[in-house]
This record gives C-alpha cells, sequence and structure tokens, in this order.
C-alpha cells in the first residue's frame, strides 16, 4: 500500500498515466515479477509494456532507478544484448554489477547456478542473466529473492526481444492486428519467431513461414495456430510470394543445423533477401531481423526505406527500460 | 473382472497383505517391475506374465507381500501402463482400489529428455506438466520443451 501511495502522490514520476489513473497502478502492483518467457506476460501486461516503452523513446533518460542496483549475470557472452541492458540502467540512473563472461565468474569454479543466483541476490534489486542452459532463468526466478529477467536461456526463450519485436511491428504499422507476418529462414530452431508467433497470436494474425523442409515451422506451433484459428501458409521459396506481407521477419540459417552441407549451401543462397524483390511488396511492408545477420540480407536492401532492422534494435532499449522498471514495481 | 481373469488371478497365489498391480500390458510388465525397483525388495513378490485376458489379450500382473507403494510411486505406473489396476490388500480383502492417474504435475518423476536443460546440470528436482494425459504429452517446466512419455526416462 506504501509503493502505491508513494506511486500517486510522486510528483516527480516521470509517466503521467499511473498518477492520474490509480486503477491502473493497482494492476501494476502484480507486474513486479520475473519475466522468463513471453507467455508470462498477459496480453495486457505486454500492451503495456509497449505503452512505456513509447514514452521512455520520447525521454530516455530518467531517474527513477535512483538507489537501485541491476546485476547482470552473462554466463555466455552476448554483448549486443548485453549493452541494450546495461544502457537502459545506466539512462534510469541504476548502478550495475555483474559478469559478461562465465570464465570470469563463480560458476566456473564449479559453483551451482543456485548458489550464484543466491549470493547475487542478496546483493542486487533485479536481476538479469543470459544462460548457455534451457531453464536457467526460470530456475533462477524460483531461488531468486528478487525478479529475474530472463536475457536468453540456450535455445529456449528469449522475451525482451519478442517485445521489442512486437514494438517495432506496431510502431511501423501504428497497429498489432490484422497483419500479414511473414517468417523466413530457420523456423525450426529459431527462437525469436515461436515466442513472436505467441505473442502475435493474441492480434488475428496472418502467418506465412517460408522455410526449407530441414528448418520448417514445428507441428507444435502449427498445431497452436490451428487451435487459436489463426491462417497459415507454409512456402519453401523467398520470391513474390512476399508481396502481400505487412512484415517481413528474416532469420538467420545457420550452418550447423544441416546435416547436408550441400543442401545448407544449395539453401543460403535462397533464403537471401535482394532489393528487386521488394519492387512489388506493400508500402508499408518493414524488414525485420533480430541481427546479427550474415547472409540472409543484401547490404543493398539496407538503402531502403522498408528495412527496417536497425531501428529495431535500437527499440530494444526503451522496451528493456520499460521491462526492468515494471519488474522492480516501479511504474 | 471376468470369469477367466478370475481364475488367472488365483493361478498366481494370493497375498495376505500387500499389493496387486493387475491388467498391465504384457509387454509392459517388466518395465513397469524395473521402475518399482522390485528386485531390491526382500518381500515375497509373484510376477505372472502373458495371462489371459478378455481386455488385453495377454497381461501382467505383479503381487508385492507387505508393501504398500507409496503415491509417487504408483504415478509412475501410471506413465507406462496408465490402464493397470492397483489393489491393496488387507488380511486377504481388497481394501482399496486404486486406479491410476497421472497427476497435472510430476515432481522429480522423469528426467528431462532435453541434455541441453538446466534440470540435467544442477543437483535439483525436475517438474513435467502433463499437458495430455492421453497422449502423454508432457512440457519440462525448465526448457518448456514439450516430449511424449517414450521421450523421457523415468527417474
Ligand atoms: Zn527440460
Amino acid at each position: 500500500m506504501s509503493f502505491l501511495l508513494n506511486c500517486l502522490t510522486n510528483t516527480k514520476h516521470p509517466l503521467s498515466k499511473p498518477i492520474t489513473q490509480p486503477a491502473i497502478s493497482i494492476q501494476l502492483l502484480s507486474m513486479q515479477k520475473s519475466l522468463v518467457s513471453i507467455t508470462d506476460y498477459s496480453k495486457e501486461e505486454m500492451l503495456r509494456i509497449l505503452d512505456y516503452a513509447a514514452e521512455f523513446e520520447k525521454n530516455p533518460n530518467q531517474h527513477i532507478l535512483d538507489g537501485k542496483v541491476v546485476a547482470t549475470l552473462f554466463f555466455e557472452p552476448s554483448t549486443r544484448t548485453r549493452l541494450s541492458f546495461e544502457t537502459a540502467v545506466n539512462r534510469l540512473g541504476g548502478r550495475i554489477i555483474g559478469f559478461s563472461d562465465a570464465s570470469t565468474s563463480s560458476s566456473s569454479k564449479g559453483e551451482t547456478l543456485k548458489d550464484t543466483i543466491k549470493m547475487v541476490s542478496n546483493y542486487a534489486d533485479l536481476i538479469v542473466m543470459r544462460h548457455p542452459l534451457e531453464g536457467a532463468a526460470r530456475y533462477a526466478s524460483e531461488v531468486a529473492k528478487v525478479p529475474v529477467i530472463n536475457a536468453g536461456d540456450g535455445s529456449n526463450q528469449h522475451p525482451t526481444q519478442t517485445l521489442l519485436d512486437l514494438y517495432s511491428i506496431r510502431k511501423t504499422q501504428e497497429r498489432l492486428t490484422d497483419l500479414n507476418i511473414y517468417m523466413v529462414g530457420d523456423l525450426k530452431y529459431g527462437r525469436t519467431v515461436h515466442s513472436l508467433l505467441m505473442a502475435m497470436a493474441h492480434f488475428k494474425p496472418t502467418f506465412h513461414f517460408i522455410a526449407p523442409d530441414e528448418l520448417k515451422m514445428p507441428n507444435e506451433y502449427k498445431q497452436f495456430c490451428d487451435e487459436q484459428n489463426i491462417p497459415y501458409f507454409e512456402h519453401k521459396e523467398l520470391n513474390e510470394n512476399i508481396n502481400e506481407a505487412d512484415i517481413l521477419y528474416m532469420t538467420r540459417v545457420q550452418r550447423e543445423r544441416f546435416t547436408d552441407l550441400m543442401e545448407y549451401e544449395k539453401v543460403k543462397n535462397v533464403y537471401t533477401l535482394k532489393s528487386k524483390m521488394l519492387e512489388n511488396t506493400r508500402n508499408n511492408l518493414r524488414i525485420l531481423h533480430p541481427l546479427p545477420r550474415v547472409t540472409e540480407i543484401d547490404y543493398d536492401v539496407d538503402d531502403s526505406e522498408k528495412a527496417y532492422y536497425f531501428d529495431q534494435a535500437q527499440n530494444g532499449l526503451y522496451v528493456r527500460q520499460a521491462v526492468i522498471s515494471c519488474s522492480l514495481g516501479l511504474l | 473382472m471376468s470369469k477367466t481373469e478370475n481364475k488367472q488371478v488365483k493361478i498366481v497365489a494370493a497375498i495376505k497383505d500387500g499389493t496387486v498391480i493387475d491388467r498391465i500390458p504384457s509387454d509392459k510388465l517388466f518395465k513397469v517391475a524395473s521402475i518399482l525397483h522390485i528386485e531390491e525388495l526382500s518381500n515375497q513378490i509373484t510376477v505372472g506374465n502373458n495371462l489371459e485376458s478378455q481386455e488385453l489379450g495377454t497381461k501382467g500382473i505383479i503381487k508385492v507381500s507387505d508393501k504398500f507403494f507409496s503415491d509417487k510411486d504408483i504415478n509412475k505406473i501410471a506413465l507406462i501402463a496408465p490402464n493397470a489396476k492397483l489393489n491393496v490388500i488387507r488380511d486377504y480383502v481388497v481394501v482399496e482400489k486404486k486406479t491410476l492417474k497421472l497427476p497435472s504435475v510430476l515432481e522429480d518423476i522423469v528426467k528431462c529428455g532435453n541434455p541441453n536443460c538446466i534440470t540435467n546440470h544442477e543437483p535439483m528436482m525436475t517438474r513435467f506438466h502433463v499437458e495430455d494425459n492421453h497422449t502423454l504429452t508432457l512440457r519440462c517446466q525448465y526448457c518448456e520443451r514439450v516430449m511424449s512419455g517414450d521421450e523421457v526416462k523415468i527417474l
């Protein structure tokens, strides 16, 4: 209750909405929680994060994390994600502790994940972690005294990536509902496309899956679409069948996924987006990619106004500012 | 229980106190025996297999004297032979008939089939959510993978 009062009376509070609408503040108390998997958030919670992210985009420098310590525990290196989270904390005035590589952490001395998390949750108000093993963040959220934000657990989840994808889609299309979402490349192992599919399911999408046989969208997700009455179409080739797309979500086709390397060589070039393929596409089409890219988008696409992947990465900052603040119960 | 089955049960001697696990599909009998670790028990045990069964064609049966299995063990049987019947016997009388039923959550009963799952690397309990009772579809609480009953190892 004292928190709520604080939220309502704090005139320096950067975001006007919760101050004027106490009902929302009460709901928001429930968002003081970990974010491990995108399904941990309801549709309403996701939308609220996107609204806050839009506020942070207008004004990214705010002192709402004054006096807070955020631990960034990177049990495997991921410079891109770590810098984005740490920038988010810094721009909100918080402090950072942590490590960027497991070889410098106590886990290299054989300490269990549980012990590391227990120790860190004595020091920090929030843990942001990346780990090579699937389920590590869920387990950490169960043993930690403080909220945990999953910044990637093996090939399982990376929910802030999904939220920044949603943010980018909403920002470029000015809506989330009734969109034609085309997913291209590695749809079998690509965790970003699976999470995006689950998140977009709330917004009446039509999906098109473009992938080689080896990397097709798993049945589990197609079944999910059937259950939710979400139409989807499968294609093997990336060509003029993208003309109806609103969003083209490109992913990396990784060499190590192929048992037959000849097949990889063949497929690699078939799934490269070239600027001439965009000639008859919709004006509102935007191309997204979780980055880093290798060969799947030609450099000549970068100059197209439909290329959005660099702005998409920047949106990650605002979305992470919103997730961090909500996880700490500060919004 | 049909007449022939009734006779069959009698073929495998009656026990005074203990547990009878009946209607085990013949091809699952030794698997059930192994997950219950009955080879480690010093109790009197009778095992019958390929007995006539109207429902199953043939069936297996396990009787263990003076042994009453925990719910955790019973749940394990449900993973392999969900239609088996478990009777608790006291003084030659069936005092309880237990229908095997998979609980909605399996705690520390099966090992995750995903080698990259945290549960296979940390000293911790596994937790699976039963998504579908009939097809035996399980979802690991940690790595979130969906697997079928045959893809997991019983602990
Ligand atoms: Zn698992």
